[in-house]
């Protein structure tokens, strides 16, 4: 027995020891899917993009349900996996409890702020961006009715909305927007016949330019938009190419940057923990310019929105973040 | 709200109640003949997930269609050896089908496509497009018949027509034919159909493969005409709701098509009226994202009065003791 004890331990330094030099970074994808063609598949590029720059290796892993959250982030550390970084605003809570145990593993989370010493908080100036593409929609619009679809009804899909809001306002006064969300569980995130549904329903409330922050659901929305022959504006990643002429652009969200920094960093034994905001100053956020969406957007929305970028880098435009008091002066 | 806001609405219920009533008539088949099913769910998942995949693969919905019934058929199988011939709980064997399609759907779509259990977005003859019936655009202007006419009942994809059919059908198999009388015959006193020399195993099995190509229907319906392609878990429930309005409808097929058309739509109009304002007090969108569970609780307890379902249900036959 006592044999087998040191056998034991023996056994077990030596795969803590590994896993220490092992120190390669790690992924943990978030509900909805690597290859949602939003949110989950920007960060999964980005860790690819890494992946082929430096022929490193990464861990990575994909949950399955909400439950497996504290599992999943205790087992990456315990692995060796360092910088851990797990996706979306849900883990927060977790990482809270997680981060202390490990305090020579350094998680980086996305989309929320979590204070503790060894994490870095990676969060988005969504609302920035969101208002560049609602002024794009308000342009672009013919009935002067934007909608907006998001998915689970949280205060980061509202600053999108919010943000959306601001922007078409900006552009046309008498805009009128109509925003709604999917649900209020995470099934929200993958239910595009609901999101078809919701869809038609904004259209026949005169709306003919949509933007979906909606995940899997999104793909619904795109869907929906494009058989009816109006407008959508795609999320996070580059959702142009989905439907080509139809999507008047994407509100891009760099995650994979978020991912491929912390790699990068986390690499070279540079993290630094701590807040920061990626925001349209740093091309955090910004709208997707391709040959697809090329003849919807005319040269007039370009230069009005670039005009409203450089006012809301130079502070001269303040736009409302919706988290901050959990209010929209817009709707 | 005008009229045409009233026929929007409508049209919109029309749609979100067809999978419903498909799954619901699954059910109410299965059921009669004394075979509980809560594997509906499961078995439109697969059925949805095969659908999309045959129909993106060879660009033909209608193939698509045989193989989502094809997937739903294999689970019913499934369901019914384990139900049927071995004896088993008929609610563990549906719990089962629930998982193994979950799970299994995601597992070859990513071996098969690689795009995370996904399917790719299908186009053209890979959809069940909506269909304009004959003069829907001629009788349009004609006041309110017209719009009822043109607007909610035309327009939409065959299968939603094929649902509707469904439910005289499955009244006239159910109540007017032998096999009907023996399968529910089956569903309240087996011994006594057994006694007059008729096959209970048989007629459960017919049942239970009746309930998979209608769940097959239901599948192919949500994944090929109500969006364009499979997406993880997109059933969201609805084999559920289907169950509970079968319940809600006392296992008869006209009340089925009143109860799905009921919870399509207070879904249609929990879409609609997310934000509303009522003499002034503004109601949450929560609260109307809730309201057809509420209305389901409210109905269920105050108004159906006492639904009984079929004697034998849930019961394996033993034909001796």
């Amino acid at each position: 027995m006592t044999i087998n004890k040191t056998l034991m331990g023996a056994v077990a330094t030596i795969a803590l020891t590994a896993g220490t030099a092992f120190a390669e970074p790690g992924l943990i994808i978030d509900l909805g899917g690597k290859f949602d063609k939003s949110f989950n598949e920007s960060a999964y590029n980005g860790a690819q993009r890494w992946v082929e720059e430096t022929g490193g290796d990464y861990s990575e892993t994909e949950l399955a349900n909400e439950a497996q959250r504290e599992q999943t982030m205790r087992r990456m550390a315990e692995r060796g996996a360092n910088p851990v970084v797990v996706l979306g605003f849900a883990n927060a809570s977790t990482l809270e409890v997680v981060a202390p145990d490990y305090p020579d593993t350094e998680f980086v989370i996305v989309d929320m702020v979590v204070d503790q010493p060894n994490v870095k908080s990676v969060v988005f100036a969504e609302h920035q961006g969101s208002y560049l593409v609602g002024m794009m929609a308000a342009m672009a619009s013919e009935t002067g009715t934007v909608s907006f679809i998001g998915g689970m009804d949280v205060p980061l899909i509202s600053k999108f909305a919010c943000g959306y809001a601001q922007g078409a306002k900006a552009a046309d006064p008498d805009a009128n927007v109509i925003v709604n969300m999917t649900g209020t569980t995470p099934t929200a995130w993958n239910d595009p016949v609901k999101g078809a549904e919701l869809t038609r329903s904004q259209i026949s409330q005169g709306s003919d330019v949509v933007f979906a922050a909606a995940g899997g659901t999104g793909i619904g929305v795109l869907q929906a938009a494009a058989d009816a022959g109006i407008l959508s504006i795609g999320v996070d990643s580059n959702q142009n190419y989905l439907h080509p002429g139809q999507v008047l652009t994407s509100m891009v969200k760099r995650v994979d940057n978020a991912v491929y920094d912390a790699f990068t960093k986390g690499a070279a034994g540079e993290l630094e923990t701590g807040i920061s905001v990626m925001g349209l100053d740093n091309n955090g956020v910004g709208f997707a310019m391709d040959d697809n969406n090329a003849d919807l957007v005319t040269p007039e929305m370009v230069a009005a929105v670039e005009e409203a970028k450089a006012k809301i880098i130079a502070g001269e435009i303040e736009v409302h973040d919706f988290t901050t008091d959990g209010s929209c002066p817009a709707y | 709200m005008d009229f045409l806001g009233v026929i929007q609405l409508l049209d919109s219920s029309l749609r979100l109640a067809t999978p419903l009533l498909l799954a619901c008539l699954a059910g109410l088949f299965s059921e009669r003949a004394g075979i509980f099913d809560i594997g509906l769910e499961g078995k439109m998942l697969a059925s949805a997930f095969f659908s999309a995949a045959v129909a993106s693969y060879t660009g033909s919905v209608w193939i698509g269609l045989m193989a989502g019934i094809g997937a739903s058929l294999v689970l019913a199988a499934i369901h019914g050896v384990a139900s049927i011939t071995f004896r088993g709980n008929q609610l563990i064997s549906g719990v089962a089908i629930n998982f193994l399609a979950s799970g299994l759907t995601v597992v070859i779509g990513e071996a098969w496509f690689s795009l995370g259990g996904r399917t790719p977005q299908l186009e053209g003859a890979a959809r069940f497009q909506e269909i304009t019936l004959p003069f829907a655009n001629a009788v349009r202007d004609v006041p309110y018949l017209g719009p009822i006419y043109a607007d909610f009942l035309s327009g939409h994809s065959i299968l939603v027509y094929v649902a509707l059919a469904l439910v005289p059908i499955t009244w006239w198999v159910l109540f007017r034919t032998r096999f009907g009388l023996r399968l529910r015959a089956v569903g309240e006193n087996p011994a006594a159909v057994d006694t007059a020399g008729v096959s209970v195993v048989g007629l459960r099995y017919a049942a239970v493969m009746i309930c998979g190509v209608l769940t097959g229907i239901a599948g192919a319906y949500l994944a090929t005409a109500l969006s364009a392609g499979f997406v993880k878990e997109m059933s969201a429930g609805r084999g559920f709701i289907a169950l509970a309005a079968l319940i809600f409808a006392k296992w008869r097929p006209w009340y089925a098509l009143g109860a799905t058309l009921l919870f399509g739509l207070l879904e249609a109009l929990g879409n609609r009226f997310q934000s509303l304002d009522l003499f002034g007090i503004p109601i949450p969108t929560q609260f109307m994202q809730a309201l057809p569970y509420i209305l389901t609780v409210v109905i269920l307890a105050g108004f159906v009065g006492r639904a009984i379902p079929p004697r034998a249900g849930g019961e394996p036959y033993v034909k001796e003791r």
